[in-house]
């Protein structure tokens, strides 16, 4: 049985930038329908940590939290069709007003033995180990690039983890431009690597070239371009910075721009009464975040943004450093050799990718894309590695978004 | 608290993920690939599918994205 609801504003994600929109749509006497598909809120950043916000705005009337619920298709902007994992119910929920505060997942870039149990990305071990998996005593090393490795390290260490070192592809040069001139409190602590990463070797101008095991990770042989030497550990996480999620907007037709949901001064997206914020416009970490949910809601409720002007230009400048500071060297495209598997779903390898031209002949030929994960983790690769378009009509984004028994698309 | 995976019990802390609680319980992969390789939960959050496991007779759940509770029965494909 499918159940209907409906409210003022559908509000996707409960990151950050979610729980700032929430927290405005309520008290202004919105109703809102909050859909994360997590089972917990907090997003990426706050995963299962204590979030007294949150819990006070669950109790509010006008509020329907549903959590452990997934869009997985879409009559229109303002009508999504959900799913609920666990209990294996589908939900229609219709409003006039929707935002997509839908966040950001990790780069990744395949190299020979990336498939290994024990390799994870770096972000996706920091949340494995946020909801209990064993970390501690176990050697891990982290490698790719960007912040995330940093903040990956604080929470692995927290958990007991044998921290060997962070291996940051970016050259000293580009981290040290990125953080000079950084404003005060921003991320240059973390880069000085002061507090609770003392001790840690912080290695920039190094990289992952292979993971070594049999039937699981067992080592990783790294280099800084000039030598090679293998690390022994048992686990990696590895990641090479973030990327938007946008297939929920590309779903619905919503205009991209640089890989992001295209968004205005308002944060509205190309369709009417459909807004977004957060790293699903762009990444910019948790601040910025936390600002574009507040902003949508402004806007959802027809207030002036111009108190928030500033600051956000200021977290727009900071994103283009992250961009510019993080930038992927050359080297990592060639990471990958014949044999190195692309798509995880169906086993499809680069050499038998590289005999097509674009996602269309390869899906067909191939099943490249075709598998659970829907080209989420493959359709970035094949764009970076072989250059095949990823924008809307590339990839050919269609519901259902993640698999779904069938009666969860079928009307009652 | 305990879970039964694979027809065994086994002891995992509460509170947990299914993808933590079969680390805990020492299984190194949740499914084989198609040409047979091991593989285990990789992103955590939901994207890339290879944590999938059958939780209490349906099949393809997520690992990462499920809460473990008292005397559920997890099936792994590896
Ligand atoms: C794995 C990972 C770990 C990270 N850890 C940190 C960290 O420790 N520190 C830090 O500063 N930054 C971290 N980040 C960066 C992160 O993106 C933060 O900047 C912040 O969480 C962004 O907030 P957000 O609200 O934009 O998105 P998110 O926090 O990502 O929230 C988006 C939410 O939307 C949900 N969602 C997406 N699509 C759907 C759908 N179709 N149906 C239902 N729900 C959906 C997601 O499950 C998620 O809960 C991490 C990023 C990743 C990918
Ligand atoms: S680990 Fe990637 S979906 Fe669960």
């Amino acid at each position: 049985m499918t159940k209907h609801l409906q409210a003022d504003a559908i509000v996707v994600g409960a990151g950050p930038a979610g729980i700032a929109a929430v927290s405005h749509l309520l008290p202004a006497g919105r109703s809102v329908i909050w859909v994360d598909n997590q089972p917990r809120p907090g997003g990426q950043i706050w995963r299962g940590a204590a979030l007294p916000q949150v819990d006070t705005l669950r109790q509010h009337p006008r509020l329907s939290m549903l959590p452990g619920h997934a869009v997985v298709a879409a009559e229109s902007p303002h009508e999504l069709l959900l799913h609920d994992a666990a209990g294996q119910q589908t939900l229609r929920v219709r409003a006039p007003q929707l935002l997509l505060a839908l966040g950001a997942r990790e780069r990744m870039l395949p190299f020979p033995g990336w498939t290994l149990p024990g390799v994870h990305g770096a972000g996706g071990l920091q949340a494995l180990v946020k909801g209990g998996w064993p970390i501690a005593g176990r050697r891990v090393l982290l490698a790719g690039s960007g912040p995330l490795l940093l903040a990956s390290a604080a929470s692995l260490r927290a958990a007991g983890a044998r921290l060997l070192g962070i291996y940051e592809q970016a050259p000293r040069g580009a981290l040290a431009r990125f953080a000079a001139g950084l404003p005060l409190g921003k991320m240059a602590q973390a880069l000085g690597l002061g507090w609770r990463l003392r001790g840690l070797p912080y290695a920039p101008g190094c990289w992952p070239l292979r993971a070594l095991g049999e039937n699981k990770l067992e080592a990783v042989l790294l280099t800084d371009g000039q030598r090679e030497w293998a690390e022994p550990c048992d686990a990696l996480g590895v990641g090479f910075g973030l990327l938007p999620n946008t297939e929920l907007a590309e779903l619905l037709g919503c205009a991209l721009q640089d890989g992001a949901i295209a968004v205005g001064a308002k944060l509205q997206t190309s369709l009417p009464g459909v807004f977004a914020a957060g790293e699903c416009t762009g990444i910019g970490g948790v601040d910025k975040a936390s600002l574009e949910g507040a902003m949508a809601a402004a806007a959802m409720l027809g207030q002036g943004l111009k108190p928030y002007a500033r600051r956000h230009a200021g977290q727009l400048a900071f994103a283009r450093r992250l961009a510019s500071g993080f930038a992927l060297r050359p080297e990592l495209l060639q990471l990958a050799d014949a044999k190195t598997l692309i798509c995880r779903c169906e086993d499809v390898s680069l050499g038998a990718l590289k005999a097509w031209p674009q996602w269309r002949d390869a899906k067909l030929q191939t099943r490249c894309g075709m598998g659970a994960c829907q080209g989420r983790i493959c359709g970035p690769i094949t764009q970076t590695l072989l250059g095949w378009p990823e924008a809307s009509g590339g990839r050919g984004t269609r519901a259902p978004l993640q698999p779904v028994p069938l009666r969860c698309l079928m009307d009652d | 608290m305990k879970i039964i995976i694979n027809g065994i019990e086994a002891e995992v802390p509460a509170g947990v993920t299914v993808a933590a609680a079969l680390a805990h319980a020492g299984h190194g992969a949740t499914r084989r690939s198609l040409s047979g390789q091991p593989r285990q939960a990789f992103c955590g959050m939901g994207v890339c599918q290879e944590c999938r496991v059958r939780i209490d007779g349906q099949p393809e759940r997520l690992a990462c994205m499920s809460l473990a509770v008292e005397g559920m029965l997890v099936e792994t494909l590896a």
